[in-house]
């Protein structure tokens, strides 16, 4: 196993609604090692982007506060730092990709001088040189012209091409970790190809560890090498992902696994879990899934099962009380 | 801006064709609008006037000639004679410098004032927001004209007492328009994106959030150079600005409202200048809002 390059531990968030306050993310703990793709899965609202902002300290503009917990990045916990200590950090070692590419580039300035700015923001070079950086890191992510592509303002980009952008951006001073918040979502399906591949060669060449965030199964099955599958703000299951797919062990994963749909089935319709997310002010007392599950014991409505290693396995964890017995049920 | 255009390497240099520069493709976009151009000729046509005006004029704009009262327009006096037997086109001339010059120093200064309280109150929120929306909600719940009449009859009249009052009403609605701009602004994506990126916030208000609001603030300046020149033209109507012996196409108007049936023209000329000197700041503005939009071509 290679080091480690950010670990979380016990990190909650919360969130201010009128008077009272509501927790969005609750008892997340989870590791990325460099040059790792680590997949967080969770349907809309369970807490995935709120997690990724939480790492990268975003959550200035909401209301939203991280309560308890660590984050250790580069030998220190980024949770206690100065801003201005995080801001070096932002950008340099630590940055991110957003979901939706066009309207991640600021649209009154020309794709050249963003480019530079966040090169210039962390290196001390000539406006010259930080020129040049932006057209090799343009070329390095597959951009034909890049010198055209550098006078352009970002409206005149398709949304592949603003992708990779940001991605050059983002790495444009070599991180060693990035952040992918859905970062093929707003794309389609042949340019999504393309920006994922791109992204596995950076990880191969630079040794950069990826937390990629998505709902997207297709996704991770291609691209990570371990999976976090969060519900309603808690991670319900983190395994590799092969043992994933081949035995998800949550019920929620199985739901999840059940709903893609498989090329030569002859399903009339897929398989959905019903319900949805419970609102984050009226958790339910036990177990955040147990309404949904068609398991559900009597404990699972009282008491909230802890994330434990699976039987018989050292790198798989749940969050359920009935693993064990469920999987003989199967 | 020019050194971060120029090519790095040579050999770009000979296969690409050169970045075109910021300022020509602005000049070209804005030629295209029409009505924008003419009234920037005619602003322009009037700094120039309020500049040399003085020294140009036909006859001095404050000697009177008792011989040639209340005349209409004749190849002697092209726009008339006013009571005194002055000449009305040399004192509208004369008066350039002192009308315009009122109504844009106070609106410059209201604008920064005004800019630098609105961006900060969206940006940084909180109680400094509240004093300063609530602030201009005290101002605002007077009419203009009538605060600034408040004002000046606080601090006394006179000119520089009349640019005070025009910049106090100009500065909330500044404000609010720019708070409201910098919160819209502030939600967007890539003011995250580079916060994600490192930068700090002095940088982000400035670089990403502030040029994102310039179009509402051309907009809210020309309207307000506008409703300035109407302000203070009001005010030296009432009597509270210049000095009424002083050529002021407001004064004058205040002045040759006794003749509205008898000499008409003293009224008309001095009327049409402020109207078509508004009409030219309003309709340069709306120019100056498309050609700045990146997303119109």
């Amino acid at each position: 196993m290679s080091e480690k390059l950010l670990e979380v531990k016990e990190l909650r968030t919360e969130f201010k609604r009128e008077k009272s306050w509501v927790t969005a993310v609750n008892d997340v703990s989870f590791s990325i090692n460099k040059g790792e793709v680590l997949g967080l899965v969770g349907e809309s609202g369970c807490g995935k982007s709120v997690t990724s902002l939480s790492i990268m300290r975003l959550l200035l503009d909401t209301s939203g506060k991280t309560t308890h917990g660590e984050v250790m990045f580069d030998g220190k916990d980024i949770l206690k730092i100065s801003e201005k200590e995080m801001r070096g950090i932002r950008g340099y070692k630590m940055a991110m990709i957003f979901q939706n590419p066009m309207s991640s580039l600021n649209p009154c300035i020309r794709v050249d001088k963003q480019l530079m700015e966040a090169i210039l923001l962390h290196n001390k070079i000539s406006k010259q040189e930080a020129r040049q950086r932006a057209f090799n890191v343009l070329q390095s992510v597959g951009i034909p012209d890049p010198e055209n592509t550098l006078r352009s303002y970002p409206h005149q980009l398709s949304g592949g091409m603003s992708q990779r952008v940001m991605i050059a951006m983002a790495m444009s001073c070599e991180p060693q970790l990035l952040i992918a918040d859905e970062p093929t979502t707003a794309l389609d399906v042949t340019i999504q190809a393309q920006i994922l591949d791109l992204m596995l060669e950076i990880k191969e060449k630079r040794n950069t560890g990826i937390l990629l965030i998505t709902h997207d199964l297709g996704v991770v099955a291609e691209m990570c090498s371990r999976v976090i599958v969060m519900y309603a703000g808690r991670i319900v299951e983190e395994a590799p992902v092969k043992d994933l797919f081949a035995n998800p062990v949550h019920p929620y994963t199985q739901g999840l696994i059940a709903s893609v749909p498989k090329l030569g089935s002859n399903m009339t319709s897929l398989p959905s879990i019903p319900g949805s997310v419970p609102d984050l002010s009226v958790m339910p007392k036990g177990c955040k899934f147990a309404p949904r599950c068609k398991y559900a014991q009597s404990i699972c409505h009282e008491k909230e099962p802890e994330l434990t290693y699976v039987e018989g396995s050292t790198v798989q964890r749940c969050r359920c009380h009935l693993f064990h017995s469920k999987r003989e049920e199967a | 801006m020019a050194e971060m255009n120029t090519p790095v390497n040579h050999q770009a240099e000979d296969t690409l064709p050169k970045p075109k520069s910021k300022a020509k493709e602005f000049i070209k976009k804005f030629l295209k609008r029409k009505t924008a151009v003419i009234s920037l000729v005619f602003i322009i046509f009037l700094a120039i006037i309020a500049v040399i005006g003085p020294y140009i004029t036909p006859y001095d704009a404050g000697t009177p000639d008792y011989m040639a009262i209340l005349q209409g327009p004749s190849s002697a006096h092209v726009w008339g004679t006013d009571e005194f037997g002055r000449d009305v086109f040399s004192r509208l001339l004369a008066g350039t410098r002192l009308s315009l010059g009122v109504a844009l120093s106070s609106v410059i200064i209201g604008t920064a004032l005004g800019v630098i309280l609105g961006v900060l109150a969206g940006y940084y929120g909180g109680l400094f927001d509240s004093i300063v929306m609530r602030c201009c909600d005290v101002l605002f719940a007077f009419p203009d004209i009538l605060l600034a009449i408040a004002v000046v009859a606080i601090i006394g009249p006179g000119v520089i007492n009349v640019m005070i009052a025009v910049a106090v009403f100009t500065v909330p609605s500044f404000a609010r328009i720019m708070r409201s701009a910098t919160l819209s602004v502030k939600g967007s994506l890539y003011v995250e994106v580079a916060r994600s990126l490192g930068c700090k916030d002095r940088r982000i208000l400035w670089v990403h959030i502030f040029p994102g609001t310039i179009q509402s603030m051309i907009v809210n300046f020309t309207m307000r150079v506008g409703t300035a020149i109407l302000a203070a033209a009001s005010l030296s109507f009432l009597g509270f600005g210049a000095n009424v012996t002083e050529p002021d196409w407001g004064a004058m108007l205040s002045q040759s409202r006794n003749y509205l049936t008898t000499a008409p023209h003293l009224v008309l000329f001095p009327g049409l200048l402020i109207f078509l000197t508004v009409l030219a700041f309003n309709l340069l503005g709306d120019g100056l809002r498309d050609t700045l939009d990146p997303k119109l071509k």
